[in-house]
């Protein structure tokens, strides 16, 4: 466990050293502001269009974060040629992998918490109140989809041959996930044959990023998700980059690094 | 430098600066002539694909109406081919055939079923207190459903969009007459479509609802109605396939204000006319009968 903390604090450290999540920050508020500032028939109260451009702005600064520093972390030490001394430590691969994982999680959980922390205060200063439990609630499982995003990024950078592919692939399948994921299963009935059965295994096979999306109940003030629900798509988030890091270990492990 | 030399430069200089003004002059001149409209970033940049994203921001107000419950391209979108928000503000026909309450329907699979736990789930209207199904206005303006407010962003930008959206306009009056009590942001609101879209049938009928309703301003209002009927004989009346629910709906309002200044037999034959756009309906002939016992009543008969 000491060497899966050792790696991580490294990964976190280097995340803050680089300008990618400061830049995307300084965006989110810059454009945030700007729209708060703009007068709709001198309605003062009016909030929910500014929240739901402010959480668009956080979830995309979340993905890019996420991904791109998930996605390089295993090809820039080969490439640098760090992996070689860092292996040669009493450190198995899967400790370095599951140290990966485990550095850009917290570190995206960081970032995440200053984004939610903005949001927070714009929303509390023009609706003049804040449901806590409903925006814990919405911070924790956009928290736990982002582990089984990493996940995915880490097993992609251990496939494809480049960061770049990685990254492009996994916006891809995230931003498809997150927009039709829902929906497969009826578009999957109305093909019917061959179609229907290999869309309808499609459904259940990918991971439903889509549970993790409370940005419409917290834009319309809809009440907290009640705590068993809650509970059961966090449990099923850990359980898939659970699975997705196995295989990630599992490819890592049998990959010549020459 | 030679004096002459000087001279021919400055002589160069001041033809120069006297062409350039010359062509600056005639490119404004121009400008004013054949393109009176002003300059729109919008417009330039997104040319006529604005008019699809109006139509987006329209929806995404109704979304709001809904708060958030609203059907995607997925979904059973019979009972939202009107957006609610046009439809009760008289704004348009309601065609509505399905569903509304229930387009979901029946969960496919377990996942679908968990996964109505994260979304909105559940129909209610922000006019009648939204997601938490109890009036929470945040105070600024007084009234039942002050919630309504926050479709005003999406309306105007809509209308921004594609300032030929003339829905776009009737809607938000409505609302902000109707429900934030704003009848003058509202009148500001159809003057804005109106300069975009002069003599507008159905901007003049909103305008003249303001006019009655809000001001009790008859005779401005009576006139204005009248504007909207002549609009809609000029420009609707030859068509192929005519706006009666327009017709309709300016006739009826120009009745009911001529009943209520006391006009009765101008108000029956307005009601007669009504009647031949929707002779289905029972509610001009009940108006009709209505009137002609109050001009037999010797009380109720106007002097």
């Amino acid at each position: 466990m000491n060497n899966v903390w050792a790696v991580s604090t490294v990964v976190m450290r280097e995340m803050y050293r680089r300008k990618d999540f400061y830049v995307l920050l300084i965006l989110t508020v810059l454009i945030t502001l700007i729209l708060g500032s703009v007068n709709f028939f001198n309605e003062s109260n009016v909030v929910r269009y500014l929240k739901e451009v402010c959480l668009l702005l956080i979830w995309i600064a979340s993905l890019v974060i996420a991904i791109t520093t998930a996605a390089r972390q295993i090809p820039a030490e080969r490439e640098s040629r760090t992996i070689f001394p860092l292996l040669a430590k009493p450190i198995s691969r899967a400790e370095v992998l599951v140290g990966k994982f485990l550095g850009c999680w917290l570190a995206s959980g960081v970032a995440l918490v200053c984004f939610y922390l903005f949001f927070g205060v714009i929303s509390a200063a023009r609706e003049h109140g804040l449901p806590i439990g409903g925006y814990l609630q919405a911070v924790m499982l956009h928290w736990f989809m982002l582990a089984v995003i990493i996940a995915l990024a880490l097993l992609g950078s251990l496939v494809f041959a480049a960061p770049s592919s990685n990254n492009t692939i996994c916006f891809v399948v995230v931003g498809g996930i997150l927009l039709i994921g829902r929906h497969l299963h009826k578009i999957a009935i109305g093909k019917g044959g061959f179609s229907e059965a290999i869309l309808t295994a499609v459904y259940y096979v990918i991971p439903q990023l889509g549970w993790f999306d409370v940005r419409e109940r917290i834009v319309h003030d809809w009440p907290a998700i009640d705590a068993l629900s809650f509970l059961v798509a966090l449990a099923y988030a850990l359980a898939y980059a659970a699975v997705l890091l196995f295989i990630a270990c599992w490819i890592f492990r049998r990959k010549r690094l020459q | 430098m030679t004096p002459p030399r000087h001279s021919a430069l400055v002589l160069a200089g001041l033809a120069t600066l006297a062409f350039s003004l010359a062509c600056l002059n005639e490119a404004r001149t121009l400008a004013r002539t054949v393109d009176p409209k002003p300059f729109s970033l919008l417009e330039t940049v997104l040319g006529e694909s604005r008019r699809l994203f109006a139509n987006h921001f329209f929806i995404k107000a109704d979304a709001y109406f809904h708060s958030g419950y609203y059907p995607t391209v997925f979904d059973n979108q019979e009972g939202y081919e009107t957006a609610h928000i046009a439809a009760d503000a008289g704004a348009a026909e309601e065609k509505n055939s399905g569903e509304e309450l229930g387009f979901l329907g029946q969960p496919l699979d377990p996942f679908e079923a968990f996964s109505r736990r994260f979304f909105p789930s559940e129909h209610t209207h922000l006019d009648e207190g939204g997601a938490d199904h109890e009036s929470h206005d945040k105070g600024g303006s007084p009234g039942v459903g002050g919630d309504v407010r926050e479709m005003l962003p999406w309306l105007k930008i809509a209308a921004n969009l594609d300032p030929n959206r003339v829905e776009t306009y009737t809607v938000t009056a409505f609302w902000l007459r109707d429900r934030l009590h704003r009848s003058q942001d509202a009148e500001d609101v159809i003057h804005d479509g109106l300069r975009n879209n002069p003599g507008d049938a159905s901007l003049l009928f909103e305008l003249g609802r303001i006019f009655f309703h809000d001001r009790k301003d008859f005779d401005r209002a009576r006139n204005v109605f009248e504007a909207g009927i002549n609009s809609w004989n000029k420009n609707e009346s030859g068509t192929k396939e005519p706006n009666k629910f327009l017709a309709l709906q300016l006739l009826s309002q120009l009745a009911e204000l001529e009943e209520e200044t006391g006009h009765y037999e101008r108000s029956i034959h307005l009601w007669e006319q009504a009647k031949v756009f929707n002779p289905a309906s029972p509610g001009p002939q009940i108006h009709i009968a209505d009137l002609r016992a109050k001009l037999a009543s010797p009380t109720t008969r106007p002097q």
